[in-house]
Formats: structure tokens, sequence, C-alpha cells
């Protein structure tokens, strides 16, 4: 049976992968940034996970206003970069695991969570940053994904608890899947930054490192922070933690943290990374 | 607890709190609805061939678009505040900042009273602290 074995939380910056791309990344502001990712490279080395379920959002690249899917999971074969504007990032195309992501997407709907299924899409910087910063810039990507797709961007996103409650049936999805692999699973987004307004530029470390905090440990009370507390202390972007939620749920009750790094600032953002296991 | 069990969240106050918050437009359902040929008028540059278009002739462009007099000015002035208060979302609006090759960083320093210098400055500080800019009645 497959195992879910981590969970990995990251941010997803744009301008790390501009970083990444232009060799910037042990330059004076970009090199603390990079640093507290060490660690989770060496180790992404050893422990080499076959597949990784990578939880992120789409920022008006696949998808555009006609269709908002509140989860989506990418059931095809690969996918591309997408071009945001400036052209594609120069990354390989993405690997999917057809076979394990259907198996989650009908495991998901009989556990009644209704997710909208993709076939074909490209990736934005939500999906491709995260792997640069866990495998650098290999020729292929090390690992293969199952991309899952959480509307932040129109409200009402989905609750704390709808996104902590779906990590549950994915952990449970993964478990009965047939395949001795190894998978991962990681949340992406935030942590606090405000990209809009007059109140833009906001950042929160003390709010971050208290939410950080409350995955490490066994209580899930982190399901429970109201939208409005997202928005009113991280920023309006910051909603984007909800998806950390989907991998810490998947994670069961108690972990281990295995690593932990936070960094003010990248462009208008709060960086967070953390490395879980599972350790009931 | 069953399902059937849980209340129903009040969506009106759910709405009323996210209007709530200082110099901060939640991308609501109602904005999402009112800025929709905004924000997919903007998405449109994302091709390359509509970008050259939208350069060539900016006005001409936009009056392909069922889009508000109101809001072509505001797109025309790169007035971000307006158009967020028109419904337009930043990741849409973001497109348009690529077509005039300004960072995102730059984009956001312009909806606040900051000059870009400013800004990054202020980033580099630290940010924007979350005191007093968290609650318009609270004050807090
Ligand atoms: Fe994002």
């Amino acid at each position: 049976m497959a195992r879910l074995t981590a969970g990995v939380g990251s941010s997803h910056v744009p301008l790390l992968g501009v970083a990444v791309d232009q060799g910037k990344t042990g330059d004076d502001y970009f090199g603390p940034i990079f640093a507290g990712y060490e660690w989770t490279r060496e180790w992404e080395k050893a422990e080499k996970p076959d597949v990784v379920i990578l939880v992120y959002n789409d920022h008006a690249s696949a998808f555009d206003m006609k269709i908002v899917p509140t989860f989506a999971i990418g059931c095809g074969e690969r996918y591309k970069p997408a071009d945001e504007g400036w052209g594609p990032r120069k990354v390989p195309d993405v690997e999917g695991h057809a076979d394990l992501a259907w198996h989650i997407a009908q495991s998901l709907i009989l556990d009644d969570f209704d997710m909208t299924i993709i076939n074909e899409m490209d990736v934005d910087h939500g999906l491709t940053v995260p792997l640069s910063m866990m495998f650098g810039q290999p020729e292929t990507w090390p690992v293969k994904v199952v991309p899952l797709a959480v509307n932040v961007v129109t409200y009402p996103v989905p609750s704390g608890n709808r996104c902590w409650a779906l990590g549950e049936a994915i952990a449970r999805a993964v478990a009965s899947f047939p395949e001795d692999i190894n998978v991962q699973i990681w949340g992406t987004g935030g942590m606090s930054h405000q990209l809009q307004g007059p109140r833009a530029g906001l950042l929160n470390r003390e709010w971050d490192n208290k939410f950080l905090d409350m995955l490490e440990s066994d209580s899930d009370a982190a399901r429970w922070i109201p939208h409005i507390e997202y928005l009113r202390e991280t920023g309006s972007e910051g909603i984007e933690m909800v998806m950390w939620l989907i991998m810490r749920g998947a994670l069961g009750k108690k972990v281990k943290t295995l690593h932990r790094h936070y960094h003010i600032p990248c462009s208008n953002t709060a960086i967070g990374h953390i490395v879980l296991e599972p350790a009931d | 607890m069953s399902e059937a069990a849980k209340p129903a969240a009040d969506i009106h106050a759910y709405l009323a709190e996210l209007e709530d918050i200082p110099g901060t437009r939640v991308y609501t359902a109602a904005r999402a609805r009112k800025g929709y040929h905004i924000n997919q008028f903007a998405m449109s540059l994302m091709k390359g061939e509509n970008r050259e278009r939208f350069k060539a002739d900016e006005r001409a462009y936009l009056d392909e678009w069922p889009i508000s007099e109101e809001a072509k000015a505001a797109l025309l002035k790169r007035d971000y505040n307006t158009l967020l208060d028109l419904g337009g979302n930043v990741y849409f609006l973001s497109k348009l900042f690529s077509t005039d090759g300004l960072s995102f960083a730059e984009a956001v320093s312009t909806m606040t009273d900051m000059t870009f210098p400013e800004y990054r400055d202020m980033m580099l500080k630290g940010g924007r602290s979350p005191e007093g800019n968290r609650s318009i009645k609270g004050g807090y």
C-alpha cells in the first residue's frame, strides 16, 4: 500500500522562481531565504518520494473567472509550465501520476468530497516554485506530482475545517492505493502578505509563527481559525495558508517537526517553510 | 456531531466582516460579479497578440469589452484602487502590470500612499504592521 511519509509547507512567491532561474539564490537578498531550504533539499535527496500531492492555487493562469472550482485535482499524465505573461518558466514539464490521482479523486468523491477533475491544464508558479525550492534545477523533476488546486481567490474560499478534513480524506485515499510508493503532501502559499489596496505590504511575523506552532502541535485548533482572522492578521493574500491545513490534516494527530524556517521579506511576502512527519 | 446537525454559517455576518478591514477590498462574490469583464479583459492580455493590439490602441481594445466608462478610465489611468472598487482582482490586474513591464511589488506600491522606494524600504524593515490596521469599526 502507498505510504504518506511527510508533509511540507512552503511559500510559493513567484520572485523565488525568478531568483532560481536567474541564478541569484546566493545573493544578499535571496541568500537567507534559500539557506533555509538547504536542509530540505538534502532531506528530499535521501527520502526520494515517488509522488508529491501538491496543494496550491492557480493565480489566474489555468483558470479565469469562467469556472471557479473550490477543490480540483489534476488527473492528467503531464502538465506544462504556464505562461504568466512573461513566457513560461524554463523548468521541466511536470509529470503527473494519473493512477494515484484518479484513485484519490474517486476515493474523495465517495468520501463526500465533490472534487472537480482536471485532465489538462498548465501549472503556474504556485506549483513550480515549490518544486524549484525543494529540488533546484534538475533536467527532469525527480518526482511525479498530483496537483490539487484550491480556490483561495474568490470568496468564500473553503473553510479551514473543510481543508483539514480534505487532508484527512486524502490520507485515507493514499492508504488504500495498492502500490507500495512513497507519497508526500505539500501545502503551499502564504505566509502573511497583502498585494492590494492601501493596506498592501502587511506582514505579521508573530501571527505566522503562532500558526507554525499550531501546525507542530497535537491539537487541531488551526482548523477553526476563521477567514476573517487570516484577513485581519495576515493580509488579504495570507488566506493562502488554509492550503497548509490540507497538508497538516493529512498527517494525523501527532507530528514530528523535522525542519522549520521563516524569513521576512521576499518581495511583498513573508516566507515560511516547515517539514513535518506523521508520528501517530 | 453529525454533519446535518452543524448550524449553518451566518452568511450576512460573514460578508459584513469582510468589509471591516481598512484599505482592503476582499474579492467577494459581489465584487467578482461586478468586475467580471474587467478581470476577463485583463486575462486576455495573457496572449501575446492581444497585448500587441492593446498596446497599439488601448482605448480601441477596451471598447471591445462590455466594461463601464468608469472602469475604462481607471484602466487607462492604471488606477488600481478604483479598479479594486469596481470588482477588479489583483491576480487578474497583474496581467496589466506585466504588460506594462512593472514588477508585482512596484505595481502594488501604487495602491499605497508610498513611492516604490519607500514601499520597498518598508518591506525590508519588516513590512506594514497589523497594529491599527485590522478593523475599521474596532480601530485595533
Ligand atoms: Fe499564491
